[in-house]
């Protein structure tokens, strides 16, 4: 009654915040505001990619809107679904996708091309989740033995394309569900102790340009025509940045193109030159309140779906920061992961931003109750 | 009571839960105060150290292109090198209206209209690149008239640079192949094959032929500057260099001199020769006319030689001698007549007599000569090339004995040579029509089949490196070498040389008794045989054997008339021979495409080329056999200095 009265803007205003998280939505913004700061600077030569990002992060938000408003119970019938098609367009890459890069990642679906890898991101999870709730009551060793075929599976396509970044990514999003879901420290240590144990095995795997990639994180130097060059110029970048940063649009590094894919993967580099340790300070700080506000929603969620899903989305956002950071700051191999919110490109923004709007959902219809 | 178990069940979970997502929160910020940390270190640490680098930087990393190896013949001729040119570059994000520079460039330097489209191709095959060059190959006063301009343009400059030159122009042109601009596609390999750091810098790679194979050898190792750069991005000066290592040369097998004998010796016709070393399986000349002048090519074809060249009906892009492939004729013969004793089907004594024609199935196989050669031994067979006789083997032998006696002399399996695009050819035989054919009617093998097949025709087809191949098997009794085109890969800087030696890909069992006959037969054929006029009067001794193929299958009963036909549907004309025949140097097989009869075209063309390789003699009309002269020649660059 008192509703209808409202002036109809008003009214709608409601509408639209219904089942928005504001922290977590001024986090993103903020961090996103920040992007498109770094982005205008890298991309003086490009000017339109600013007004581009713009519109990506718009439909972004509309996409997290949209999840937000859909109640955890009704995801659930999602989890198999997309985790099957998800699967099923992996294999399809894998016997006609196009090849881009000497990896085969990408599938033709009518006049554009995309990347199936990057629905499994979030498709994972949802599946895994949906599968330690169902088995709840009678969780045993052999479910986890189960959940793990479910992980590997889409891996080893991902990983086989080749696309380690990804690989690893869609494998630790799959490793939190199974980390929160409770498997034993006991495995978990032996399960570490293995993968060591592994690596050698691995590397025999490696193709030669990602074996490479991790000889030259050891010494740069010895690649500076390829990989090396660009550990070593975003180092430089980053050092050169100094406390107070060289200011807005004033980085050297990136202005006179020692900087590659500068407002792609290592944007940064550029971000990090011009804003200094204080920027990156306040970049951790935001990533470190986004990823806290997801484990808190994720511990508040009602039921074993809804809160697996969230600290699993909520660590994935921990990931893809740290990794980048530490790639582009010279720690971690070179592999192509963006960094979230800040780096060009549509479909990384809209991954994310599903993400947040999966954890505002839970957040929504959190349990009312505290015990 | 069960209800209020799982009530305390999944408390108990939640609360684990709630324990694990607090050891998450605290991993993550450990992992951040790492992060945190190495920001630290590089912001504040060691600010002073990449400050300075930053500013430095002004370094930039040049890559330094390395010079691609030479190319040489068994004899150390230089078939390919490099010289120093100068192009005019225009570096395309640097102006602003492309089309206006270059008219404002023309005043100072010749541009013709094949330059303009030639620049436009290369503006739309290439990403990325640098600058692109209008011209090619400047004159020195035409360098000196745009330096006097330079400040003019901005955008555009003078470079120097190493280009590819053959210069025995389109001799060997099949073999030698051909550079041309790293286009997207052989970037992405480059990328695939992880070696695209290497390639930064350079703008021509290997397209076909020795170049295209030999490419991880000839290109040699980049190496790097490190220059330092002013704000707008212009080098200052070098603050430490590592050196390119030159690409590896590279000596052939082949014998240049004889190769261009052969060549010349075609003239226009079209065809194939292949000359292979019967000891060892090195190729001695590998011809395929026509051919193309691979010079044309190193600058970024224009697009009108370009069409020129693959719209031509004679398809000189194509290289005959391994993708050709040619009905072998009566040069099958001794390979039957061969099978024929080792089967112990005949004896060389044994005789049949011919009257011209031979009948199976109601149909009429007609003999070449009119008449018939009368009474026919083995060794009449292969000079004579009776028709007749081999009809009535090859029925007697019958097509799966056959087939399995040619399979091991190579004829229908790729031999394997170090060039790309051999092709397969047919060794026909039942196993093989069932696999061709998917209509079970076609699938079947008629016996009348067979006949035409103890005469060369009927499904044959080889290429005529198979056929060489084959003769220096025969040749050399039994032993089946791999036919390679590369004797030695040197390394200039080190001198270490890599010989790449015979190889045996398999013997075969053939009595010495049998093979010699085979051979004394084939004399026979250049002494009073089909050949003998060809080889009148030669100085040394020869064993060949002529065929004759046809272009369009002739109806049983019909007989040929050459006038008649067109020329392109005038039958091949083919020659296989080895000499001496006491210890064989040098085996070979002729195709002229519509030479007519064997001995006619193909045989005295062997001539010339044996009677250069044997003696030394060259044919009139080309007294020494140069290269063509270059006047940028005396500018050549070796590889290694």
């Amino acid at each position: 009654m008192e509703l209808a009265r409202l002036p109809l803007t008003h009214r709608i205003g409601r509408r639209l915040a219904e089942g928005i998280d504001s922290t977590l939505l001024v986090l993103m913004l903020s961090l996103s505001m920040l992007g498109l700061l770094a982005l205008f600077s890298a991309s003086y030569d490009v000017p339109s990619r600013v007004g581009a990002q713009v519109v990506n992060l718009a439909v972004a938000l509309v996409a997290m809107w949209l999840v937000a408003q859909v109640h955890p119970q009704t995801m659930m019938r999602f989890a198999i679904p997309s985790y099957v098609i998800g699967v099923a367009l992996l294999v399809a890459v894998a016997l006609f996708g196009d090849v881009v890069n000497g990896a085969r990642r990408w599938l033709h679906v009518g006049v554009t091309r995309f990347q199936p890898s990057e629905m499994m991101k979030l498709a994972l999870p949802l599946m895994l989740a949906w599968y330690f709730h169902k088995h709840e009551t009678t969780l045993k060793l052999r479910n986890f033995f189960i959940a793990a075929i479910l992980l590997v599976v889409p891996l080893a396509l991902i990983a086989k394309q080749p696309d380690l970044g990804t690989a690893a990514l869609v494998g630790a999003a799959g490793f939190y569900v199974i980390f929160f879901a409770g498997l034993s420290w006991r495995v978990l240590g032996t399960l570490f102790a293995l993968g060591l144990a592994a690596l050698p095995v691995v590397w025999g795997f490696l193709h030669g340009y990602q074996r490479r990639r991790v000889l030259t994180l050891l010494d740069p130097s010895t690649d500076p025509l390829g990989a090396g060059y660009h550990i070593i110029q975003s180092t430089i970048a980053v050092g050169s940045g100094g406390v107070w940063g060289k200011g807005w649009l004033n980085g050297t590094q990136a202005h006179l193109e020692f900087i590659p894919e500068r407002h792609t993967d290592f944007i940064f580099a550029v971000f990090s030159e011009e804003f200094g340790l204080i920027g990156n300070i306040v970049l951790i700080v935001l990533y470190s309140l986004l990823v806290a506000r997801g484990l808190v929603i994720a511990a508040n969620a009602a039921t074993v779906f809804a809160r697996l899903l969230a600290g699993a989305i909520s660590l994935m956002f921990f990931t893809y920061a740290f990794v980048n950071m530490g790639m582009v700051s010279g720690i971690l191999p070179v592999v192509g992961v963006p960094l979230p919110f800040l780096s060009y490109g549509g479909t990384a923004l809209l991954t994310l931003f599903i993400g947040a709007g999966i954890l505002m959902s839970v957040h929504r219809y959190r349990k009312l109750v505290q015990t | 009571m069960r209800g209020l178990s799982e009530l305390r069940n999944s408390e108990q979970e939640l609360y684990q839960f709630q324990a694990r997502v607090a050891i998450a929160g605290i991993a993550v910020l450990v992992a951040f105060a790492l992060l945190a940390a190495r920001f630290l270190y590089l912001q504040v640490l060691q600010h002073d150290v990449y400050r300075a680098k930053a500013e430095d930087n002004r370094i930039s990393v040049v890559p330094v292109t390395p010079n691609r190896g030479l190319i040489t013949d068994r004899n150390g001729v230089v078939v390919a090198r490099n010289y120093l040119g100068y192009t005019l570059e225009i570096f395309p994000k640097r102006v602003r209206n492309i089309e206006r520079t270059i008219d404002e460039v023309s005043e100072f330097v010749d541009i013709s209209n094949r330059d303009r489209v030639r620049f436009r191709k290369l503006l739309q095959e290439t990403r990325n690149a640098e600058s692109l060059p209008i011209k090619n190959r400047l004159s020195d006063e035409e360098v000196a008239k745009f330096a006097a301009n330079r400040f003019r343009f901005e955008g555009v400059e003078i470079k120097g640079r190493l280009f590819r030159q053959y210069p025995f122009g389109d001799v060997g042109s099949h073999v030698l192949g051909y550079l041309g601009r790293i286009n997207t596609q052989d970037q992405q390999k480059l990328e695939d094959d992880g070696v695209g750091a290497n390639y930064r810098g350079t703008d021509y790679i290997g397209k076909a032929g020795i170049e295209a194979q030999y490419e991880p050898e000839l290109h040699g190792t980049t190496g790097f500057e490190q220059v330092e750069i002013d704000a707008a991005g212009r080098g200052i000066r070098t603050l430490s260099a590592t050196p390119s290592q030159p690409g590896n040369n590279i000596t052939l097998t082949l014998d240049m001199r004889l190769q261009q004998v052969a060549e010349v010796a075609f003239g226009d016709r079209r065809g194939a020769l292949v000359a292979i070393d019967p000891a060892n399986g090195g190729v001695l000349a590998l011809v395929s006319k026509p051919g193309f002048d691979p010079n044309l090519f190193v600058d970024g074809i224009d697009p009108q030689y370009w069409a020129e060249l693959n719209g031509s009906i004679d398809k000189p892009l194509n290289n005959r001698a391994i993708s050709g492939l040619y009905p072998p004729g009566s040069t099958i013969k001794p390979y039957l007549a061969l099978a024929a004793l080792e089967t112990g089907k005949r004896k060389p004594s044994s005789t049949i007599f011919d009257p011209g024609y031979y009948d199976f199935g109601g149909r009429r196989f007609r003999d070449d000569k009119k008449g018939g050669h009368g009474t026919v031994d083995l060794y009449k067979s292969i000079t004579e090339s009776c028709d007749t006789y081999y009809y009535i083997l090859s029925n007697d032998l019958g097509i799966e004995a056959i087939a399995k006696f040619l399979a091991p002399f190579g004829f229908g399996s790729r031999s394997g040579i170090d060039l790309a695009g051999e092709f397969t050819g047919v060794l026909p035989s039942p196993e093989w029509k069932v696999k061709r054919f998917k209509d079970p009617r076609q699938q079947k093998w008629f016996p009348g089949e067979t006949i035409s097949i103890g005469i060369g025709q009927g499904y044959h087809s080889y290429t005529p490196l198979q056929l060489a191949q084959a003769m220096a098997m025969l040749a050399d009794v039994g032993h089946m070498y791999r036919p390679r085109l590369v004797e030695h890969i040197d390394n200039p800087r080190t001198g270490d040389s890599r010989d790449f030696p015979a190889e045996v890909i398999h013997t075969v069992n053939l009595k010495r008794e049998n093979v010699d006959f085979i051979k004394r037969s084939m004399a026979g054929v250049t002494k009073e045989g089909t050949a003998a006029r060809a080889f009148s009067k030669a100085e040394y001794t020869v064993g060949g054997k002529t065929g004759t193929a046809q272009v369009i299958a002739m109806k049983q009963g019909e007989k040929y008339e050459e006038a008649k036909v067109a020329e392109r549907h005038r039958d091949h004309s083919l020659f296989i021979a080895f000499a001496p025949v006491e210890s064989p140097r040098i085996a070979l097989a002729v195709i002229v495409e519509n030479g007519g009869f064997g001995a006619r075209a193909a045989a005295p063309l062997a001539r010339t080329v044996l009677d250069y390789f044997m003696l030394g003699k060259v044919p009139p009309g080309m007294e020494t056999p140069t290269p063509e002269d270059d006047s940028a020649s005396d500018e050549e660059v070796e590889s290694g200095e």
